[in-house]
This record gives C-alpha cells, structure tokens and sequence, in this order.
C-alpha cells in the first residue's frame, strides 16, 4: 500500500461523495457547494497524476469562474427547494438501470481492454507548462484561436440573452 | 380490280354507319336513321356482288385464294405476326353473299318491325355493328382476326338480345348468351395457342400448307391436331348453339324477331359451321374429331327436335328448329361433306330467316303476342304472311323443289355412306328430318288453321305494311330456288354448288359409280316419305278443333327441355355462385384482401399509438431517451471488446 | 503505482452518477451542473490516459474542454435565466409545451 494509493482512494472517495451529495441534495446551491468539492478532488486527482498546469487551470476556472457563475445565477433567480413534481414515470424506472448500465459498460470495456496501461505515476513531469504551452501554439493553433472565437460568441450570446427586456 | 384491293371497304361501311347511328342518330328522324343504316348494308352488299366477281375473274388467272394485307397488328418476337389480312375464296364468296344479302333484307324488314319501338337508331346501330363484326369474320384470313370478329358479333348478340333491356328476363337472357359463348371461346382460344405453337403462324394459306403435309392421326390417337381441332370445335359449339352449350339460344329469343332471324338463325349461329368447314384440312387430319363433331351434330338434331315438339311459344319453336339444323350442318361436316354443310348453311339461312321474320309478322299482327295457343284461323286474315311461312315450312321439311331437300338429301346420302357407323348416323338424321316435318307443320295448323281462340274485339289482326313483306317474298322465292344449284345432279348432271366448292374442299368425289347413284335416289325418296309422314300425323292431329291440354309425363318432360336449365343451375351456376359469394368476395376480397390493406392502415396507426407516448413533452423522458441512445451507440461500437465480458462473466 | 485502471474506472463512476443526476434531478440548474461533472469525469480520464500513453495530447485537450465548457456555462446559463423568467419557475417539468 504505497502512499500514492492512500492518497489516491482518498481523493476518489471525495469525489464520489461530492456527486453523491450533489445528487442528494435537495436545494441547488448544496448541489452546488458539492460540485466544488468534486472539482477540488479532482484538481488532487490531477496533481498526483502530474498534470500540475491542469490542475491549476482546474481549480482557475472550473471552480474560480464556472462555479461562481453557477452561485450567482442560483442567487439571481432566487432558486429555493426543488419542487417534488413527478410527471415522468419513465425516468424514475429506467433512469438507474441505464445509469449502471453505462458505468458498467465503460468499465468493462476499460478493464477488458487489450494490452494493459503502464501505470500512471508522476514520474517526474513529462509535461511542463512549456511543453504544454508549445503544443497549444504551434501544434494546435487553429483550435485555440477557434476557441477563442468561441468565448467571444458566447460573452455576447449571455449578453443578448440575459438583457432585460426594453 | 378496285374492289378487290380494297377489300376493307365492306366490313367499313356498315361500321361507319353504326357510329353515325349510333353516335348522332338520337336526335335524328326515322328516315334519316333508316338511309344511314340501310344505306351502309346496301352499299355494301353491292360491293360484295363487286368484289364476288372481281375474284371470279382473279381466279381464272391466278387458281388461288385471293389474300390482301392491309396492316400488321401484332408484331411479337420470334417472326409471330397476326395482321389485319383479309382474303376472299369461294367459301367467303357464298358467306359473304348470304350474310350482306340475307342481312340487308333483314335491314329492310326491320324498319318495318321496329318502326314503334324505343331506341330505334340504337336497334340499327347494334345492328350494323354486328354486319361489321360478321363481315370481319368471313373475311378473316387468319384465325386471330376471325377471333376478333367472333367476339365481336358474341357482342352485339349481347346488346340485341338484351335491347329491351329493361325488361329483367331480356337482360338475364342476353347475358346467359354472352356467358356460355365465353366458355365456348375458352376452347377456341386453347386451340388457337395450340395451333400457333404447333406451326408458328395462325394465316391460313400457310397454316393449312403445313398441315396438309402431315400425316394424319389414326382414328383413336389424340396427337396435337386432334386436340387442336376438339378445342375449336368446344368455340363452335358455343357460337352455334350444340350439346352442350345450345342453352342460350332458346332464351335469346327475347331479343326482336328480326335480331333473331338474322343473328340467330342466318348468321351469327353459322359461324361455328364456318370455322370448321374453313378448317377442313385440320379436321380431314383427325378422324376422331370428325367423329366427335358428327355425333354431337347428330345427338343435336335430333334432341332438340324432340323439345321443338311441344313448345309453345311460336319462336321457341323456331328457335328449337335453328339448333336441330346446325346439328345437321355440324354432321355434314363431321362425314366429310363440307360442301354440303355449307349449302345447307346457305339454304337454312334462306327459308329460317323467312320464318322467323314471317313469326314476327304473325306477332305484329296479333299485336305482341307470341303464344300459339291463343291464335288460331289467321290464314284468311293475313294471307302474304300465311304463304310466305307455309313455303318456309315446305322448305324446312324438305320436299322437293324446295331448297332444304337438296341440301339435307345431301347430308343424309354423305352420312350413311360415312365409315363407320354412319347407318346409325343416319337413321338418327332421319328421325329428327320426321320430327322437323310434325312440329313445323304442327305450327302452321295451330297458328293459321282453326278457330280464332284469341278474343276478336281485343285483338285487330293486320296484314304488315310493305316494308316487311316484301323481304318476305323475296326470301320465300330464294327458299324456292335456293337449292337449284345442285338439281341436275339428281338427274346425273353435275352438282354446280359442290363444284363451285370445290377449289376449297377438294375435288367432287364422283360417288361410284351407277349404284351410288340409284342410291341416292332411293335415300332421296326415303327422305321425301319421312317429311310427308310428319305433315300427316301434324295434319291428324291438329286439323280439327284443338286446346292446350295438362302437361304429364313425357310431355312434361320435353316443355321442359329435359330440366336441363335446371340442371345446369344446380351443377354450375349454384356452386360457382356459393364459391364467389363465399369465398371469393367474403374470404379473399373482403377478408384478406381488404384486410391486409386496412390492416397495414391499422398497424401503422398501432405504431403510431404506441411510438407516441415517447413525445411526451417530459424533459427528463428525453433525457433518459438520450441515454438510451448513448448506449446503444455505445453498444455497436464497442460490441467486440466487450462480448467476452457478458458472456463470460465480469473476471 | 495506481494503476491507470483506477482512474478510468474512477472516471466511469462518476460519468454514472452523473447521469443518475441528469435523469432525477428537477431543478434546471442542477441539471447544468450535472453536465459539468460528466464534463469532468472525461477530463480525468482524458488526463489518466495522457499520463499512461506518455504523450501531452491529452492534457492539451482537456484544457480545450474546460474552456468549452466555460463557454457553454455561459450561455446555458442565460438561457436558464430566460426561461425562468418566462415560465416562472425552475423546474424542468413544467417546460412541457411541445407535449402531444
């Protein structure tokens, strides 16, 4: 039991638990608050698997900005207690099975792959935020600027969208 | 030899005047539709006497058969060509000769007869469309254009018997007469298939080339020529009324007295004796046959003659009488003697159309009425039509000079001279001639003699105006003279009729020699005690006061045509009923046709039904419909790796 | 060592539970933040095969889908606001107009 293990079913509980709570939870800046502890783990996740730049972008703009945005918009629209509506019979029967369908299916096509995987250990940093940074700007240069492009579509689509009405 | 080059002309004419008739005539004045109609015949007939003897002279030339083709109709592949080829031979000089003639007169006639009726520019455009019809026929040179003529005059029988269409038993008649023809031209057509496919061509000319070199079937043997000729001969029995499709020909009688003078008894009728006698070098091929087509013919005669016995109705009678001479016509053909079956069609067609349009004179005298045993005494009162139907019985009968005694001398001498059984032929032929003397003579006693037994201040009785007796008198003198063509044979001279066939038929077989000939004499005067033997029993037992008696027994049986009607209804009809009714519309149309189309109907709404409830508008069903998806996809894509997983259990 | 089997499965785990989170949860934004944690899931193992394979590929992908799913945060967001404002109401099953 080296400590990376430790380590690693600590963090992956965490994270678990995070969307177990955010399922369970009934008033959405909980579900919220969950979500941000899943990324948190997640971002540990990342650290131990070496990706540092990752993990730090992670906890920028996963948790700093996207989440954030999320707590604003449920403050906004002054979300309360989620109603207990039932209009789907079909989604409270199936909707568990095909959720452990899937997982298993992922899994087991995971597990059941061909050669296996070297383990996954930070050994040393193969990627650096200059390798990173070197493949983002010379390899894949025309999807960074598309993205770009895309951030812009969307800070005006918000915008036309969320105006009030004249 | 402008005629002859345009031989389509006949046939055109009275075609072109059934249309204007037909299509303008409803509007037009009697007299207008009478010069349309009588003109169209007329014309023709003169272009037939034209074309008779533009040939005559081509054949003095040329000893051949003239054929002309106009235009090709079918075309198919492997050289099959069917065109429109008409042709002209002695046997089409005389057909041609008897149906524009005997035709035009009926035309004539007509206008008379018809002059009160409803729908009389249809009755002549019906009428002239079977002249067309009839002439295609006669013309024909090959047997799908002689096909097409004989539908097509099965049609117009059709429309003139059910003329007075609506009256239920017209109609029912007209079809029962389209019905039986049909099961008839079932066996024409096989045969027809069964011809091409044997020699690869329906023209005469060389159809028959082919089949004069093969040897013949033995008698017995049903080779392809054999089958061939019962098959057509199954179509003859059907258009001319023999065992056992002759029911319908009684029933056309609802038809009017001229449709039945010249469809069914002068033309139409004849065309199976036609074909046959066209197809002589067929049948000369297959004695056995032949041996069918006599017996049938024989069987015929004198069946019907036996039902002609009792009827009461005038033109039952008549009618009878029709299907007991084409029995004697069939049975010249089946000995051998086609030229005398087709004097004989000659001569029948002279003295039964004098009869039947004399019956129809007789009926317009009584004003409609056609029940024999409410006539009586109307010799003095209509004395042209008494004379005209007397000499067309004279001539049925068949005593000398009289037209049928030659012809059916003829037939009587060809079958008893036939190998084998022809004795037994002709015994029968003879008894039915008895018969055929009784019940004509029978008719003209309870019709002309007697006491009125009809009420006199109902009934006016006229003599018919001149348009009908002058055909009359016409016909009764051809049913004088028709038959002196064969007179100096009797007196060992030579039968001109016979040798004008003869290009046609074959040569004159000089039968034998001085025994032969003595022979005939003796069958000629046996033949002439047979008719002056029914006239005296006729003459015994209806010369005196007479009523219509009970019907027991024998008699019952033969007013009633020996229930074959019935017969027929239980064995036919009534099943072929239950099964259409039953199975046919209930079962398939209704049930599996009918079914399987509204059950695609059905299944697609089912579908739809259930397939509905998916657009709910629940967000969160499309969210797992979504999953779904995701999984199948999922599934298909990752199938090969994960198959060892479901199947061999999670290691 | 971890072995890279345990991320993945890690990663299939939580893709599951956020599922289950999309099929059951009422709430609008819930469900939006359902689909960031399925967005997550992918990243790690996008980052756990990265890692095994060797090649930076994967992180440089992950980076774009973080910034993809900024983007999309942005705008679903305010559609999320709209309809609220429209249909009174943040659940998701009184958006039912298109029913049959």
């Amino acid at each position: 039991m080296s400590a990376t293990l430790i380590v690693f079913f600590v963090l992956a509980a965490l994270a678990v638990l995070g969307a177990v709570n955010l399922i369970v939870q009934r008033h959405p800046i909980h579900s919220a608050l969950s979500l941000i502890v899943v990324m948190v783990a997640l971002a540990g996740l990342y650290l131990l698997l070496g990706a540092e730049f990752v993990a730090a972008v992670q906890i920028i703009v996963y948790g700093g900005a996207i989440m954030v945005l999320f707590t604003f918009v449920i403050m906004l629209l002054n979300a309360g207690e989620e109603e207990h509506t039932n209009f789907s019979k079909l989604a409270n029967i199936a909707g568990i099975p095909l959720a452990v369908a899937i997982a298993g299916f992922i899994a087991a096509t995971i597990v059941h792959s061909g050669q296996p995987l070297p383990p996954a250990a930070a050994q040393g940093s193969l990627t650096n935020t200059k390798t990173l940074s070197m493949m983002i700007f010379r390899d894949f240069v025309y999807p960074f600027e598309l993205t770009s492009f895309l951030i812009l579509v969307a800070i005006l689509g918000a915008i036309v969208l969320a105006q009030r009405e004249r | 030899m402008p005629i002859l080059e345009n031989l389509w002309i006949i046939p055109l004419l009275p075609l072109l005047g059934s249309a204007i008739n037909g299509l303008l005539g409803s509007k037009w004045s009697k007299s207008l539709v009478n010069s349309v109609a009588l003109g169209s015949t007329g014309i023709s007939f003169v272009c037939a006497i034209e074309a008779v003897r533009e040939f005559l002279g081509y054949y003095e030339e040329h000893h051949q058969a003239f054929v002309k083709q106009f235009f090709d109709w079918i075309v198919a592949y492997n050289d099959a060509r069917f065109g429109f080829d008409l042709q002209i031979d002695q046997l089409t000089v005389v057909m041609l000769l008897v149906v524009t003639g005997v035709g035009f007169l009926i035309h004539i006639y007509s206008t008379g007869y018809m002059a009160h009726e409803e729908g009389y520019y249809r009755f002549f455009s019906y009428l002239n469309l079977f002249m067309f019809f009839m002439l295609i026929l006669v013309l024909a040179a090959n047997y799908v254009l002689l096909f097409v003529g004989w539908e097509g005059v099965g049609l117009c029988s059709y429309l003139l018997i059910g003329f007075y269409f609506l009256r239920k038993s017209a109609a029912d008649a007209g079809k029962k007469a389209f019905i039986v023809n049909r099961i008839g031209d079932f066996g024409f057509m096989l045969g027809m298939f069964l011809l091409f496919r044997t020699f690869h061509t329906l023209d005469f000319t060389t159809l028959f080339a082919q089949a004069a070199t093969l040897p013949p079937d033995a008698m017995g043997q049903f080779g392809t020529i054999t089958i061939a000729c019962l098959l057509l001969f199954m179509g003859a029995t059907g258009k001319s009324a023999q065992i056992p499709l002759y029911v319908w020909l009684p029933d056309a009688m609802e038809g009017p007295t001229p449709v039945s003078a010249l469809i069914h008894a002068a033309t139409m009728v004849t065309a199976g004796v036609y074909v046959v006698a066209r197809s002589h070098v067929l049948f000369t091929h297959a004695p056995s046959a032949m041996y069918v087509v006599a017996i049938i013919g024989c069987a015929t005669a004198f069946f019907a003659a036996t039902i002609g016995l009792v009827q009461s109705d005038i033109k039952k009678v008549l009618a009878y009488s029709t299907v007991s001479q084409l029995g004697y016509m069939f049975l010249a053909c089946g000995v051998g003697a086609f030229g005398a079956g087709i004097f004989h069609l000659m001569t029948h067609a002279f003295f039964k159309a004098l009869l039947f349009l004399s019956a129809g004179s007789v009926i317009h005298a009584v004003g409609g009425n056609q029940d024999m045993w409410t006539m009586g005494g109307l010799k003095k009162k209509i004395k042209i039509t008494y004379w005209c139907m007397l000499f067309g019985t004279i001539a049925i009968a068949g005593f000398f000079p009289f037209a049928a005694f030659f012809s059916k001398d003829a037939i009587l001498f060809a079958a008893f001279n036939h190998e084998p059984a022809g004795k037994v032929l002709y015994v029968v032929g003879l008894l039915a001639a008895v018969l055929t003397s009784f019940y004509m003579f029978r008719l003209i006693w309870l019709t002309f003699y007697g006491e009125a037994r009809y009420d006199e201040h109902k009934v006016h009785v006229h003599e018919s105006p001149f348009n009908m007796t002058v055909p009359l008198m016409i016909l009764a003198v051809l049913a004088l003279t028709g038959g002196w063509f064969a007179l100096p044979a009797l007196f060992g001279g030579k039968d001109y009729f016979a040798e004008f066939l003869s290009p046609v038929f074959g040569a004159v077989t000089e039968a034998g020699a001085e025994s032969a000939a003595s022979l005939e004499h003796i069958l000629s005067g046996v033949a002439m005690l047979a008719a002056a033997s029914g006239l005296a029993v006729a003459w015994r037992m209806y010369n005196k006061k007479v009523e219509q008696g009970q019907s027991t027994g024998l008699h019952k049986l033969l007013y009633n045509k020996y229930y074959v009607d019935e017969a027929y209804q239980a064995v036919v009809v009534g099943p072929l009923m239950w099964l259409s009714r039953n199975i046919l519309w209930k079962v398939v149309d209704a049930g599996i046709i009918d079914g399987t189309v509204n059950g695609v109907a059905h299944g697609a709404s089912g579908i739809g039904d259930v397939v509905r409830h998916t657009q709910s508008g629940n967000t969160r069903s499309y969210a797992v419909w979504v999953i779904v998806g995701a999984l199948v996809i999922f599934g298909i894509v990752f199938w090969p790796l994960l198959h060892p997983t479901v199947v061999g259990g999670v290691r | 060592m971890v072995p890279t089997s345990y991320y993945l499965v890690l990663s299939a785990i939580l893709f599951g539970l956020g599922i289950v989170a999309f099929v059951f949860k009422r709430n609008i934004i819930t469900i939006f933040m359902s689909i960031e944690l399925m967005l997550n899931a992918v990243n790690l193992a996008f980052v756990a095969f990265s890692r095994a394979l060797g090649r930076p590929d994967g992180e440089v992908f992950v980076l774009f889908v973080i910034v993809v799913a900024a983007a999309e945060a942005a705008v679903g967001l305010g559609i999320i606001i709209l309809t609220a404002r429209n249909r009174r109401s943040l659940n998701v099953e009184r958006v039912d107009l298109l029913k049959l």
